[in-house]
């Protein structure tokens, strides 16, 4: 939870989003596989939540930047997926502001989901092993330099 | 005006984080469960293992706060040693309390463990002081959580004629109530909060996304269609919107959150000693974000008794985590008896 700073609601112009969906998708997919990764390798996430996501396929959308992200969880890692499924098991889409949000545990995601400001569509049990598997992780304390106490 | 007694305050946590949070933002206690159905919140990855479990209560008592299991499912044929197994666990760890809904795990739990403090779940549907104290006299419970059916005078009723703490509700979504009782879940799924620990679970829900709209269903079952800017609750029956002698409304309950911000002096002028945030199945920005507006609530009741009014900010905090956006008293205001 950031005390001093927080995310506002925002929403990005909708050029943007017929630009972005016109750029290639993997860089996305990359950068976040490779991050759920880093996150796996220093024990962040539990193993017995990993192991229900074997082989499934993931959609993450950021809808005002057109950005899509589709990856899957395969022996022991993510993967970004070079080809999108027709029907991915579970697809996460939001603006970017709301993605922030969630990843600063600014926002709830049931709060977002109420106000319609993210969307779950697929296996709804996978979105919730995901949910309170991240819910779980222990964020790293900022260090204690002199520069960071108040 | 007497010095006025200010309710505890009691805070959920699904998650090491969320605890935390509680904590830190100023919950005098946290519940929590075991990550099996023992629990009333048993949602895939949600919960306490041993570890987490450790952690929590070492991080929560040592700042003084306390820590409440709930084991408040009901024991199912065949596996009682499981709910049994619990309650000697939480003994060990040295929970401040446990909360259990199930006679016979009360009865366990009261010869095995004398020294435990035992608290009625809300799934324990008492609502009256002859329930209550059968519980007081039975058991030794030492508090009840009443269910979110009675009114402010029925529950300052109900403190005038107990020896045990009451705790009621603060915070939270609502459904239709029947807390112990309720079938609907086990109607739509065959599974429920009484015998898996859950209600709707998450395998039977589906969001069917199409231009304009969005479906929601239960096995099957259509819950629900919300338009686009439309807000959306969870999906439970109770929830749902149903076609009932040619109109579509919410036949049960729609969906909404209860806030008792507005009646805040009067639950401490009767004499509640607790009041409960629900939402162990949320998020601890959640957790850290009710925390926080309850806290600066009761401490400005503890300050200025007589002067208390809520403000404005306070409300907007809570609405924003509200299901449904809405917030209302629930039955504290309301007429009926």
């Amino acid at each position: 939870m950031s005390q001093g700073f927080s995310i506002p609601r925002f929403q990005l112009p909708a050029l943007l989003a017929a630009l972005g969906s016109r750029l290639p998708q993997w860089p996305h997919s990359l950068a976040l596989a490779t991050g759920l990764n880093a996150a796996a390798k220093f024990g962040l996430l539990p193993d017995d939540s990993l192991a229900l996501l074997e082989g499934r396929s993931f959609l993450v959308e950021v809808l005002d930047a057109g950005g899509q992200a589709h990856f899957t969880y395969r022996d022991g890692l993510f993967r970004p997926l070079w080809k999108a499924p027709e029907a991915p098991d579970l697809s996460f889409s939001a603006n970017l502001s709301a993605f922030l949000q969630l990843l600063a545990r600014q926002e709830d995601p049931d709060t977002l989901f109420f106000n319609r400001e993210l969307s779950i569509v697929g296996d709804t049990e996978l979105g919730l092993v995901i949910k309170n598997m991240l819910d779980a992780v222990e964020l790293p304390q900022l260090p204690s330099l002199p520069a960071f106490r108040p | 005006m007497s010095r006025l007694h200010v309710p505890e305050l009691i805070c959920p946590a699904g998650s090491l984080p969320a605890l935390k949070a509680a904590v830190d933002h100023g919950a005098d206690a946290v519940y929590l469960g075991y990550r099996d159905d023992t629990n009333a919140r048993n949602f895939a990855g949600l919960n306490f293992d041993r570890k987490a479990m450790l952690d929590g209560i070492a991080y929560a008592q040592s700042r003084q706060r306390k820590v409440l299991m709930a084991i408040n499912t009901f024991a199912q044929p065949g596996r009682v040693a499981d709910w049994q197994r619990a309650v000697d666990g939480a003994a060990d760890l040295g929970v401040d309390a446990v909360i259990l809904a199930d006679v016979g795990l009360l009865d366990y739990a009261s010869r095995r463990h004398p020294e435990l403090r035992l608290h009625l779940s809300v799934q324990g549907s008492a609502t009256s002081y002859e329930a209550v104290n059968f519980a007081h006299r039975e058991f030794a419970v030492r508090r009840a959580v009443l269910p979110r059916v009675l009114t402010l005078a029925q529950v300052e009723t109900v403190i005038r004629n107990t020896p045990v703490e009451i705790e009621v509700f603060g915070f939270g979504s609502l459904c239709v109530m029947n807390e112990g009782r309720c079938w609907l879940s086990s109607y739509a799924t065959g599974e429920s909060p009484n015998t898996v620990g859950a209600c709707s679970p998450a395998k039977y829900v589906k969001w069917e996304k199409s231009p304009g709209e969005m479906s929601t269903r239960l096995n099957g079952i259509l819950i629900d269609r919300f338009g686009d800017a439309e807000p959306a609750g969870y999906p439970t029956l109770c929830k749902g919107r149903f076609e009932v002698n040619g109109d579509t409304y919410y036949a049960l309950e729609e969906p909404t959150s209860l806030n008792v911000l507005e009646v805040l002096p009067e639950i401490a002028a009767i004499g509640v000693a607790a009041i409960k945030v629900e939402g162990r199945q949320r998020s601890p920005a959640y957790v850290a974000q009710v925390t926080r507006t309850l806290r600066a609530a009761l401490d400005e009741l503890a300050r200025n008794p007589d002067r208390f009014h809520v403000k404005p900010a306070w409300q907007s905090e809570l609405a924003r985590v509200s299901e449904g956006s809405q917030v209302t008293l629930g039955a504290y205001n309301r007429p009926w008896r």
